[in-house]
């Protein structure tokens, strides 16, 4: 582990940047706010508001549907953020960019019109043991569902990683249609290794859906270099608000899917008899869309893109670095997780104290991390961890003396647990 | 850094949540329920053995938890023995009021009692901890009742 990041990248004035954070200027309970919980929901730069606002205030009406001057604004604003989205994921075409509620919306939206629509009985889904809920049940319930569909789960290694031993043993009878698995875990940190993946999968025949829940938020993501068939991320964790997510895919794919929701917008013709599907991706967004949060989401696409992947990233690897250091040296404290390869979100256990009354006493510090499983169940059971971890993730704006206060409240709970 | 929260983290609640009472199954009982916080994973076995007359005679638990739940779990089993099943409904509702409010105007008739549960009073500055404190009570309402589960949700 070296000391910061090397003298040629360029690096991220985040003293500056704290200041587009409205919310990062309060006290919580007199104490300065730590906040450590942007795994969960990130907090928004003033750009993002004012975005959404100036829309409210000067371009909104429906979109798709007025012949006059303010819904077409309205329209042009909701098609630019599918451009800047498909730019920020290098996709080869703005129409494989479909916006859903959140990823959450985006992997339904795939297990019931991909899952249910285009792959046959007897084949299987492949998911790991390290994945968010959210890319766990729309496959328990396609596996359910009577159609003859199987799920199978991949093992996570004691390090934390994707076991890619095991990955290839479940994909050789050439059986699974789908491997749905995450991109950078929101409990571990770890990235997984996507193109592998990719190349592993394709090489047996099946498609690849990557949650890149938290990964978009802390690499640059490129689809195309990637290789996958789908991509989703929620705009919540990127800065932006809520109720809007992204499911990236292939168009060929998109074509072969049916619907997933049926109403307006999504068709070419309706008679009382029958419908029309519009094409991708109109097909896949049926009702009024999210039209203010898609103009923010684009904002907040805008401001990370601004302040540039090379000095993000060269941020993120200075805190791992300095979260690594210094919380490995807290005796008692148990990380989750080793990867080689990983984002700034550590989930750890103290030997004395329930995740609950850690998170309670760190509150009182002003520090905000977020205490249970973190939508990741089988996945605490899996490190024998049932009564949840606390869990630390980082932003943008977090700092390294942010990571050092963490770490100097870590030994004194330790110490008033006794 | 953390002195205020002396009053949450009273030594007693620490020490029970350390090493809690009646911490074992009861193989004989009559009476049993799981109480379950589905958000937080905390959970718990409660059971209960009755004498003839409808009094509790003795009262165990198992579970998992942080030291707010198995502390208040803790001080229940202790403060129900002896307790018929109508007083022992009655200290829970009034409990929950103490644990949500940090006071019991109306407690005179069960002082004593409540004396003993005054500890974990200082969990109503605490919203989101109000819930630990009452799972073991929930639970025993549902033992009491002839439920198998409770939930604090
Ligand atoms: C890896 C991962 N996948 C999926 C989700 C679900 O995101 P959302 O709740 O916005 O749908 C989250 C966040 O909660 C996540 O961290």
């Amino acid at each position: 582990m070296t000391d910061g990041p090397a003298s040629s990248a360029p690096r991220l004035d985040v003293e500056r940047l704290r200041r587009d954070f409205p919310i990062l200027a309060q006290t919580v309970r007199g104490r300065k706010l730590v906040f450590l919980d942007s795994g969960a929901s990130a907090q928004k730069p003033r750009q993002v508001i004012e975005a959404m606002v100036r829309c409210m205030e000067e371009r909104y009406a429906n979109v798709h549907r007025g012949a006059y001057f303010l819904s077409e604004a309205a329209t042009e604003a909701y098609e630019a953020a599918r451009g800047a989205v498909a730019r920020f994921l290098n996709a080869a075409d703005p129409r494989e960019v479909v916006f859903t509620r959140n990823s959450t919306e985006a992997i339904n939206l795939v297990a019931h019109a991909w899952g249910r629509g285009v792959m046959r009985p007897g084949q299987a889904v492949l998911v790991s043991e390290m994945e968010h809920h959210a890319n766990l049940v729309p496959w328990q319930m396609l596996r359910d569902d009577g159609r003859g569909i199987a799920l199978r789960v991949c093992r996570v290694t004691d390090d934390g990683e994707l076991d890619l031993e095991d990955l290839a043993a479940k994909l050789a009878d050439g059986k699974v249609g789908l491997v749905a698995v995450t991109h950078m875990s929101n409990v571990l940190g770890t990235v997984t290794p996507a193109e592998r993946i990719v190349a592993m999968a394709h090489a047996a025949g099946a498609k690849v859906l990557l949650d890149g829940s938290q990964a978009a938020v802390h690499r640059r993501v490129d689809v195309q270099a990637i290789g996958a068939d789908f991509y989703c991320f929620t705009g919540h964790k990127l800065y932006g608000p809520t109720g809007i997510g992204v499911l990236w895919a292939r168009l060929e794919h998109l074509d072969r899917m049916p619907p997933f929701l049926g109403g307006g917008d999504m068709i070419a013709s309706v008679t009382l008899e029958r419908s029309e599907w519009a094409p991708p991706p109109a097909k896949f967004e049926a009702g009024t869309p999210a039209i203010v949060e898609a103009v923010g989401l684009h904002a907040a696409v805008d401001y990370v893109t601004a302040l540039g992947w090379p000095a993000i990233e060269a941020h993120e690897r200075a805190l791992v670095d300095r979260a690594m250091r210094r919380l490995s040296g807290i005796e008692g404290l148990r990380l989750l997780g080793r990867a080689q390869d990983r984002g700034g979100v550590f989930s750890f256990a103290l030997d004395n104290a329930h995740p609950h009354d850690l998170s309670t006493l760190l509150d009182r510090a002003g520090i905000a991390v977020r205490a249970g499983r973190h939508c990741a169940e089988p996945l605490h059971a899996r490190f024998g961890l049932e009564g949840g971890t606390c869990r630390a993730s980082f932003g943008l704006y977090t700092t390294e003396e942010e990571v050092d206060f963490l770490a100097e409240a870590l030994v004194k709970a330790r110490e008033f647990f006794g | 850094m953390f002195d205020d929260l002396r009053d949450l983290y009273q030594e007693i609640i620490l020490d029970h949540g350390r090493k809690p009472r009646n911490f074992r199954r009861l193989e004989d009982a009559d009476l049993s329920a799981r109480g379950d916080n589905p958000l937080c994973g905390d959970r718990m076995d409660l059971w209960l053995k009755m004498t003839p007359d409808g009094r509790i005679a003795d009262a165990a638990f198992q579970g998992r938890g942080c030291a707010i739940s198995m502390a208040s779990a803790s001080l229940m089993t202790e403060t129900v023995k002896g307790k018929s099943a109508e007083q022992a409904k009655a200290l829970g509702a009034r409990f929950r009021e103490l644990a949500m409010t940090g006071a019991c105007p109306d407690c005179g008739d069960l002082a004593e009692e409540m004396e003993r549960l005054q500890p974990l009073a200082g969990v109503h500055e605490f919203p989101s901890r109000v819930k630990c404190a009452t799972l073991a009570w929930h639970t025993l309402n549902a033992a009491l009742e002839g439920n198998k589960e409770a939930s604090s949700e």
